[in-house]
């Protein structure tokens, strides 16, 4: 991972939408008064959600300022965390996991498919700018391996029919169903439950 | 109560609550090796050097950051430790390029000392070196940040002791870059001093670039006169050249910082000189002899009424110089007419604590409350703005302005701006008065703003009063501060440098203005406004500035770093400037000039060496300090505003203007329209 790079092309402005906004004082309302800075990831996060998954330069400063706190601390939050990028990555933003058990469930052969069928390069939009897909290290979904994520949604249990499937419907500008592509429920064994047959909602 | 031991390499010594162990290893004598942790700043603990081994720990101890409780055993000089140390230098130097004879840090560098005694003598890492690319951090800082090792002492410095945190680290693990947000400029004025902070050299100083080896320099002790602080520093010649000024520690004064100011406008002492005498022919200045200029000055001298004559002292000016050009005008003009304050405020020269910083640059820290009176000290005495600043960090003591300053690093209250409010301060109306009268230790500091003619006598008489009526001008605590600008001013007044009487505290002025002179002598004074109509005017100084422009008669004199002299500083404190470097080309030091003038006019003055010329100084010195009054003027009510006159930072004074680096900071400052934090939308 090298550092960041910074978009050179940059929208003038940032402004929280009218939900967005209301989402931020709720934020930074958890926090005590002279601690309002501790809500810069959650907004940052928030900024990220409204303008296609990427923070422009004008947003940083619109938190810097809504939490009083200098332009150089929101900045190196942002370059801090992999989960925040500083470039357009399209609005479908694809993040294959590639940590040990995805790889040995297959995850290098999700990564060729992205290659394929995304942009040649990790971070690159696809031509109709509307996807790009990047590699990540542990999603943290290791029991549904291999995994990816698309913007807020996991993708579970994947094989390359369904992935390439579920990269076709992202070109087509729609979201496919989040979860299991094997339907399994949460980790649950593929053919329903075994144990705990008695409780309910187990 | 028992005092806590601790035990470092089987010596037992006491500590202090709150120490931790590195301080510990100090008190006993051991040296840690260290380069995130520094004194006066907060503790990070991250570059790993100074560890240390401590009983009943399996592992070193990082010892900056651990605290020093009772009965601790520690170790310096083991196996472990050194093998740990050796550790931890070989990863710093892992990515560190090997560049120390073209890194203007060579020969005072931490790193290069350090790795001499924990250094490997080869590497096993094998990788590509990282490289980063060079930042931006405005006219006065180089950087070369894949020099850099991240001790972080930089970024804690700008949010810490300068409060504008203006530098942060970006990036993560490896990429870790130092930089300001978008590779701005940084604003502050203290914001040099982090190139001394850095413990490699990845910050450096721009203007000093390439310029000489640290130990080809002569150095130099002495002290600062762009601002009244008298900040101690030292200077570093190369011949006759100033190469580069470096701070002093002085717990007292400036701690061991320096403003960008005080270190930069060094490189105006070798532009714009003044290297022979000239003199005036035809509307045309041409270079003359000593002699010539002299007995042209002494013969213009007999035209005139002595009280014709005037003479003006400017603001860089030592004591030698003001103390032989006073003798020089009682004795061989017989006139009296000599002032100080080109800036035409009002003083009180009666008694020494009309005029001084009474509190003390050390006693900010013990205040609980100060109230700023037409004053900006961040720019009027920017080092001083940095104890306060301190001052607040350590107690969140409250303060309050009269006269909205901007900016000033920490939050102070801004109230009106009309002189009414000291008369209901005075009155004991308004309820900043309650808040004075219950603090213990509170502090007023009135600036040149709000000193101005009727106004400032008011202004000052009636918050004199005001403290002295509550007890707060007291043997222990004296609350009352002028915060002058000039390093010569209270030196000049301890002197008696002015035509100030009982009556008429402006006599001086109003008798320019009136055109009652035609012979003017400045005494380097640049900062002046009048008419010259025809009047005729001598100029002694060091450069070639306001003053010389209109100058009949110019004689070369020496700046602050090309003489020995005494300084006193708003304090009050007498301090000595010790000569690094000579006056250019036939120059002169000030005092020579006056003793040669009066010897040429057959009156010698009182003393023929500067030993005695420094004697008499003290002498009178401590005749003003021995004389207290307590007297108190109650002043009728003047109306008027209180607005904080705006200065040009970078420009103040000769030196200061010509001098390019200080010409490229103020052209970068102007750009900034409020600093560091824009303020919440």
């Amino acid at each position: 991972m090298s550092i960041k790079k910074i978009s050179k092309t940059q929208p003038e402005t940032f402004e929280f939408s009218k939900d967005n906004l209301l989402e931020a004082e709720r934020e930074i309302k958890k926090y005590p008064k002279n601690r309002k800075a501790s809500a810069v990831i959650a907004l940052l996060f928030l900024v990220q959600k409204q303008n296609d998954n990427w923070i422009p330069l004008a947003a940083i400063e619109y938190v810097a300022r809504l939490l009083s706190i200098p332009y150089i601390q929101v900045y190196e939050v942002a370059t801090f965390y992999s989960m925040l990028n500083l470039s357009p990555v399209g609005k479908y933003f694809v993040q294959v996991c590639t940590t040990t058990p995805c790889m040995m469930r297959g995850a290098k052969k999700i990564a060729d498919l992205c290659k394929k069928h995304i942009s040649k390069d990790q971070n690159k939009l696809s031509e109709n700018k509307l996807c790009s897909w990047t590699e990540v290290e542990c999603l943290g979904a290791c029991v549904n391996a291999p995994v990816m994520q698309i913007n807020q949604d996991y993708y579970e249990d994947l094989d390359e029919n369904k992935t390439k499937e579920i990269i076709q419907t992202l070109q087509k500008d729609k979201l496919p169903t989040p979860g299991s592509v094997k339907n399994r429920k949460n980790t649950a064994p593929s053919e329903g439950k075994t144990t705990l047959l008695e409780v309910k909602n187990a | 109560m028992i005092v806590p031991k601790i035990i470092v390499n089987n010596k037992e010594v006491e500590i202090e609550e709150g120490m931790t162990v590195l301080q510990a290893c100090e008190l006993a004598g051991a040296e840690i090796p260290r380069f995130c942790y520094h004194e006066r700043l907060s503790i990070v603990g991250n570059c790993r050097m100074c560890l240390v081994e401590m009983e009943k720990s399996p592992k070193p101890i990082a010892s900056c950051a651990m605290p020093a409780t009772d009965g601790m055993k520690i170790k310096t000089n083991t196996p472990l430790v050194e093998k740990a140390r050796k550790g931890v230098m070989k990863f710093l130097l892992a990515n560190h390029p090997l560049d120390c004879p073209v890194c203007d840090q060579g020969g005072e560098c931490d790193l290069q000392d350090q790795s001499l005694f924990y250094g490997h003598d080869s590497s096993r890492y094998t990788e590509n070196k990282r490289q980063v690319k060079e930042k931006y951090m405005g006219p006065l800082i180089k950087t070369e940040m894949t020099r850099c090792i991240h001790c972080t002492r930089c970024v804690r410095f700008a949010s810490e002791i300068a409060g504008i945190p203006e530098l942060g680290a970006i990036g993560r693990g490896e990429d870790t870059e130092i930089t300001t947000y978008l590779e701005k400029s940084m604003e502050s004025e203290l914001s040099a001093n982090v190139i001394d902070l850095c413990p490699v050299g990845a910050l450096t100083s721009k203007p000093y670039a390439f310029e000489a080896r640290s130990w080809e320099l002569k150095k130099t002790e002495t002290i600062d006169v762009m601002d009244a602080v008298g900040s101690n520093i030292r200077v570093d010649t190369y011949g006759w050249e100033v190469k580069r000024i470096l701070p002093r520690v002085n717990e007292d004064i400036n701690e061991e910082w320096i403003s960008d100011k005080t270190r930069y406008a060094c490189d105006g002492l070798l532009k714009q000189r003044l290297d022979t005498p000239y003199i005036r022919e035809n509307g045309k200045l041409q270079k003359s002899s000593w002699d010539k200029a002299l007995r042209l000055l002494i013969s213009k001298l007999k035209l005139f009424n002595s009280n014709e004559v005037a003479g003006l002292v400017g603001d860089l000016a030592d004591l030698e110089m003001i103390y032989s050009f006073k003798s020089f005008f009682e004795k061989c003009i017989g006139s009296k007419n000599f002032e100080c304050r080109q800036d035409r405020i009002y003083i009180n020269p009666f008694e020494r604590m009309n005029y001084i910083f009474n509190s003390t640059i050390n006693g900010i820290e013990d205040s609980d409350f100060i109230l700023l009176v037409g004053t900006n000290p961040r720019l009027e005495a920017t080092i001083l703005n940095a104890r306060i600043r301190k001052a607040y960090i350590k107690n969140r003591l409250k303060i309050y302005s009269i006269g909205d300053p901007g900016d000033l690093t920490y939050p102070y209250i801004n109230l009106a701006s009309n002189t009414s409010l000291i008369r209901a301060i005075a009155y004991g109306t308004h309820e900043i008065s309650e808040k004075i009268k219950k603090s213990n230790k509170p502090m007023i500091i009135i600036g040149e703003s709000a000193l101005y003619g009727e106004t400032g006598k008011y202004i000052f008489e009636t918050l004199k009063y005001f403290l002295s009526k509550n007890n707060f001008i007291k043997e222990n605590w004296n609350a009352l501060n002028i915060l002058t600008q000039q390093a010569s001013r209270v030196g000049a007044i301890d002197l008696g440098v002015h035509s100030i009487n009982e009556t008429e505290n402006f006599s001086f002025f109003n008798k320019l203005d009136n055109d009652e002179f035609r012979f003017l002598y400045l005494l380097g004074a640049d900062n002046i406004c009048f008419d010259k109509k025809d009047k005729f005017i001598v100029y002694q100084g060091s450069h070639g500035d306001k003053g010389a422009e209109i100058a009949d008669i110019i004689l070369p004199g020496a700046a602050y770093t090309e003489k020995n002299g005494l300084f006193v500083n708003l304090e009050g404190k007498l301090q000595t400037a010790y000569k690094a470097s000579y006056p250019p080309g036939d120059a002169r030091e000030d005092w020579v000039i006056f003793n040669d003038l009066a010897n040429m006019m057959k009156k010698p003055l009182d003393y023929n060496n500067i030993q005695s010329l420094q004697e008499s100084i003290k002498k009178n010195i401590q005749l003003k300090i021995n004389n207290q009054i307590n007297k108190n003027n109650i002043i009728n009510f003047v109306n008027d505003n209180i607005s904080i006159k705006s200065i040009d930072y970078y420009y103040t004074n000769s030196i200061a203007r010509s001098s390019k680096v200080m010409n490229e900071c103020r052209q970068i400052s102007k750009k900034f329209l409020f600093t560091g934090i824009e303020k919440a939308s």
